[in-house]
């Protein structure tokens, strides 16, 4: 398949590359970053240019990598009158996302108490396969929890209100609707809330260090103030309840898709028109996992504070506990874009894609709307993560995305023969990092060298301006599921 | 009892296995052999438990779906892990499962987590008759 170069850093397939093309594919990445992705991708960003109603381009971050239907880094935006939904473009993990805390700890008084910290963090935070939280619902009060998303937690007490501020769509997306979740997705998900899951899901402590702050004015607009400052990152999504709710919809969108005389060159692409009746069904479930999600990373939002404070003997509000911001990468939202010189309402799909919207754009709390939303790029557990800005150059070029995360260029298999989880756990303490994890095997999979240099990822999307560095975190602790 | 592969060759961050059988009961069987082996270190799951599972769907290939699909959901609702079925497969479409399916429930203290399994995939998903014998290629994502 020919990938030419369009721009600096930017590749692109001609719709001449692949039959049924409606739209060039973009690749957003160095010549190196290139030259990682694997085939799989250049066949799924074009498989994904095929789909009806898609505009501008089918596009693909510098972390992408071979996934299922879209790749992931896969960024593709539909119109909604015309144009289709498909949860193959959102993923299983419906708003699988990030969310970043800030305290006013130092280094230097969370050291002695590290070990303390991260054991009480992994016996509040459930992980590992087919972990049940300790929020326990009502089928009713789950159906609140679907249509108000972190606003649920604030009535509850696992919220502080400002957090709602400093959450993408204030932790409640519109459009959910309950009455289109089937029950078994209820049954499934119901007793998951406060869990982190497995794979490459974490629940970090994380440090600034010195030179790592790379903006100081922006960085202080995030609650980012100096080397030393300690961070809590998290890295999760809807658990059981949205993996169902896309399996469902995969599977009735993989029978109705042909009544709409649609094909697809991947199975997983299934889809449906975006304002058909199975496609407004699935957009009102699938938001309604998108806000359990939101409630989900609350809920362990709120047990760190409850550790934190229990192991500093302080209020988490005299921790300066306080969000920095949480970002979906896994969502479809309607949102207005130009297309052609003119703004339309598309159905933007994200599928290991962050929103990066830049300054002065619609969502933005108060507090961020000079220097536009944080971005929150999670790297391997042994090698850091980094906090970015959204920008205007995202908001013309990207639809306002940008990556999600470092990129897999390993398979689990491969990284487990390279390193035992045990070997690599006690490597990892010599270095400073201590780690809890509930699969010992999972564990060797997510070694930092299975992944891309994030450095690498962070560089391009700086010098594309869809992003811009903010500040690097570099982790100290780890509970990994 | 068939037997399983795992493809590492594809779908990078995800798992794909490669399932081949003589008949379609065994098919199906060690499809979720291969399942449980994603999920668990199946020696680490005590046989506590036996359920009866039947499912019907239009497609053969819907019936492995729903089948897999099936043993990730009693995963996440009652912490069950399926080691061992015995299963029986029959129709030409509808076409009808029924398993007995044995395993236990997750024990934090005694059973080896491995990756929790969200999803069958429809990407690269086949289920085929070929030289005499029934092959899957299956991808879930963990």
């Amino acid at each position: 398949m020919k990938v030419r170069p369009a721009g600096d850093c930017v590749w692109e397939i001609p719709p001449s590359e692949k039959p049924g093309m409606r739209v060039p594919a973009r690749i957003y990445a160095s010549e190196a970053l290139l030259a990682q992705m694997d085939q799989g991708v250049f066949e799924q960003v074009t498989n994904v240019a095929c789909l009806p109603g898609i505009v501008r381009a089918s596009l693909c971050m510098p972390d992408g990598h071979w996934g299922y239907g879209f790749p992931i880094g896969g960024v593709a935006a539909f119109r909604a009158d015309t144009g289709v939904i498909s949860p193959g473009g959102i993923g299983f993990d419906i708003n699988c996302g990030m969310r970043l805390l800030r305290t006013t700890l130092t280094e230097d008084e969370v050291r002695p108490k590290l070990r303390d910290l991260i054991n009480a963090l992994f016996a509040a935070v459930p992980s590992g396969v087919g972990a049940k939280g300790f929020v326990r619902l009502s089928e009713a009060e789950f159906r609140d929890v679907m249509v108000e998303g972190s606003g649920w937690c604030v009535r509850h007490g696992y919220a502080w209100l400002e957090d709602l501020d400093h959450t993408e769509g204030r932790g409640c997306l519109p459009g959910a609707d309950p009455a289109h979740v089937s029950a078994r997705a209820v049954s499934r998900g119901r007793d998951q809330l406060g869990t982190l899951g497995s794979g490459n899901h974490y629940l970090e402590v994380q440090v600034v260090r010195p030179g790592g702050i790379h903006d100081p004015r922006v960085a202080k607009v995030f609650g980012v103030d100096a080397p030393g400052q300690v961070f809590v990152m998290l890295h999760c999504g809807s658990r059981g309840f949205g993996h169902q709710v896309g399996t469902d919809y995969l599977r009735l969108f993989d029978q109705v898709m042909r009544s709409y005389g649609i094909t697809v060159n991947d199975r997983e692409l299934a889809c449906a028109p975006f304002s058909s009746s199975e496609g407004q069904a699935y957009f009102g479930a699938m938001t309604a996992a998108a806000n359990t999600a939101f409630a989900n990373r609350q809920v362990i939002t709120h047990r760190v504070r409850e550790v934190m404070g229990r192991v500093f003997g302080k209020d988490p509000r005299e921790l300066g506990l306080s969000v920095v911001y949480d970002v979906c990468h896994n969502t479809a939202k309607v949102e207005r874009h130009p297309v052609d010189g003119e703004f339309q309402e598309l159905v933007v799909h994200r599928k290991g894609a962050t929103r990066a919207f830049g300054a002065g754009a619609p969502d933005l709390p108060d507090v961020y709307r000079e220097v536009g939303q944080p971005v929150i790029i999670g790297g391997s557990m042994e090698t850091g993560s980094a906090l970015l800005v959204g920008t205007a150059r995202a908001m013309a070029e990207t639809f306002g995305s940008t990556a999600h995360g470092a990129g897999r260029t390993m398979s689990r298999a491969q990284a487990k023969r390279q390193v035992w989880g045990e070997t690599l756990l006690k490597e990892m303490e010599a270095r400073g990092i201590i780690v809890r994890a509930a699969s010992k095997s999972g564990v060797a999979e997510e070694a930092g060298f299975a992944y891309k240099d994030l450095t690498a990822v962070v560089d391009i999307l700086h010098r594309l301006d869809i992003s811009r560095r903010i500040a690097s975190l570099t982790p100290i602790g780890n509970i990994k599921g | 009892m068939g037997r399983y592969e795992f493809l590492e060759e594809v779908a990078l961050a995800d798992c794909a296995v490669e399932v081949e059988a003589n008949d379609l009961d065994d098919l199906f069987a060690t499809a979720a052999a291969a399942l449980a082996e994603v999920m668990v270190d199946p020696a680490t799951v005590p046989t506590t438990v036996e359920r009866t599972i039947t499912l019907t769907a239009p497609q053969l290939d819907l019936l492995l779906y729903d089948w897999l699909s099936e043993l990730i959901y009693r995963k996440d609702r009652d912490r069950e892990i399926f080691t061992r079925a015995d299963v029986r497969v029959s129709g030409s479409g509808p076409f009808h499962l029924t398993a007995a399916v044995h395993g236990g429930v997750i024990d934090s203290e005694l059973t080896a987590l491995r990756a929790d399994a969200k999803a069958v995939t429809f990407h690269q998903f086949a289920v085929e008759r070929k030289d005499g014998a029934w092959r899957a290629r299956i991808v879930i994502d963990i």
